[in-house]
């Protein structure tokens, strides 16, 4: 096992890279959709928070699979071609944003509504309120939730093999489709994966303890 | 209508859906003057005071700070920088320490910067005794500790007048002692209060003009200590005498 890994590791690693950058912009970029999302189903007028539900019931509601299909393979007939790595990061962005709204929407109605009231009191604005007062505590509560989902986002980027995305599940089939280890090589692939979730729950945990609120 | 007093409210009606709640209030503050509002619990009591700041807009009725018009007034949040609230629950940020309780509102709303706004949140945690606990966070504080972070907080604003609802009825009987006596202070230094309280020792010593309320009505206003010794109506007698059983005098 380990001489398959050190005979190809320039293609593990470069795979692993893939993964990690794909996950890393999808998680963040994720974040920040799922932060508009939410504020626009909680605080929203009736249309705004209509089409949020529209939006994340349709993308909660069909397989992440699907979507990435129908952003590679069904937009082009649109006009619009992008690289196997632009469609996976859209796709996870989109889907990684619908699940971190609703976690997000949960840690905010957590927070008491005082907090909000509390905030016009000394005159700020409904917007100030929530973007010093409540986004700050919702954003702490919301860590071992987006922990999750970074490590989901982890597993789930293998998906984007199936559209050639040269991602660590992509180069370790080519791997094996060349020296026709399939257990080891796949073997490598899954300890790979381990290694870094492992790595990064334990950052992710520290982070969480050094911002969590006394 | 200009007016010449502080805060001025007229004919004030409020209704959650069906039920009125208030049935028509009015009354006004001068500069200086503390106000204490007692009654009975779901009166209102607390409503006039959500009522001035709008965080409950009222149904009907006018609020004057000053001279202007504040039930219709477009910036709000202008007139509530001008207007402390100290709450119940003390409404503090969970997420920041006592003196960031009070900076946020100074760098977020006044605009101030850092520096000058911690030299004053300073000067405000030292006023209410809380200096030594500028870097706890609001659990680490006991309550009548987070009240006092509440009132610093109000008053690092320089607000024109500081609205009080219920300030110490979160409060174990042992902490009230130390929140009634910053507010005490307060009046003394010539603050403008408007405070709803179950304490009738603080109400008997400290206001101006006690405001006795049931059922959405103002019954009786006046000195106190007419209030407490020769009211105009059995209710307030009934009332008041129940309530310093209840509580005592308050503050020792």
């Amino acid at each position: 096992m380990l001489d398959i890994f050190m005979e190809y590791y320039p293609l593990f690693l470069s795979g692993l890279g893939v993964t990690v950058f794909v996950t890393i912009i999808s998680c963040f970029s994720g974040t920040v959709l799922g932060t508009f999302l939410a504020l626009g189903k909680i605080y929203g007028n009736k249309f705004v928070s209509a089409v949020v539900r529209t939006i994340i019931s349709v993308i909660r509601g069909t397989p992440l699979l699907v979507q990435l299909f129908i952003i590679y393979y069904g937009l082009p007939s649109w006009g619009i071609n992008m690289s196997p790595i632009t469609a996976a990061i859209i796709s996870f962005i989109i889907n990684s944003g619908v699940y971190q709204a609703e976690y997000l929407r949960g840690s905010i109605q957590s927070i008491s509504g005082s907090q909000l009231k509390a905030a016009q009191s000394i005159g700020m604005t409904k917007w100030q309120g929530i973007r010093h007062i409540i986004l700050p505590q919702a954003l702490r509560r919301v860590i071992p939730s987006w922990t999750n989902e970074f490590i989901y986002m982890i597993k789930y980027s293998s998906l984007a093999y199936v559209i050639g995305a040269r991602e660590l599940m992509t180069e370790g089939k080519l791997i094996a489709s060349r020296n026709y280890q399939f257990f080891d090589v796949y073997l490598v692939v899954a300890l790979i994966y381990l290694i870094v979730i492992i790595f990064f729950v334990a950052i992710f945990n520290r982070i969480e303890k050094k911002v969590t609120i006394p | 209508m200009p007016t010449k007093h502080l805060l001025k409210i007229e004919d004030l009606h409020h209704s959650f859906e069906n039920e009125e709640v208030l049935k028509g209030i009015s009354f006004s503050l001068d500069k200086g003057e503390t106000k204490v509002i007692v009654g009975p619990s779901g009166t209102g009591k607390s409503t006039i005071l959500n009522n001035i700041i709008r965080l409950v807009p009222p149904t009907r009725g006018k609020i004057y700070l000053e001279d202007t018009e504040i039930t219709s007034a477009k910036k709000i949040n202008e007139i509530r920088q001008q207007i402390g609230f100290v709450f119940q629950d003390f409404g503090l940020f969970n997420h920041l320490t006592a003196k960031g309780n009070i900076m946020i509102g100074l760098t977020k709303v006044k605009k101030m910067n850092k520096k000058e706004a911690e030299e004053l949140a300073m000067l405000e945690l030292d006023r209410v005794g809380l200096k030594e606990y500028a870097a706890s966070y609001p659990s680490q504080l006991s309550g009548g500790q987070k009240q006092r972070v509440g009132i610093a907080r109000a008053l690092a604003m320089q607000p024109k007048l500081i609205l009080f609802d219920e300030p110490t009825s979160s409060l174990d009987p042992e902490l009230t002692g130390e929140v009634l006596k910053v507010m005490r202070n307060l009046a003394e230094e010539g603050m403008t209060m408007l405070v709803v309280t179950h304490e009738m020792g603080f109400a008997r010593s400290v206001a101006d003009e006690l405001i006795f309320m049931e059922a959405g009505n103002i019954v009786e206003q006046g000195n106190p200590e007419k209030l407490f010794t020769d009211p105009d109506h059995q209710r307030t007698k009934e009332f008041l005498f129940q309530l310093t059983d209840l509580y005592g005098e308050g503050e020792n």
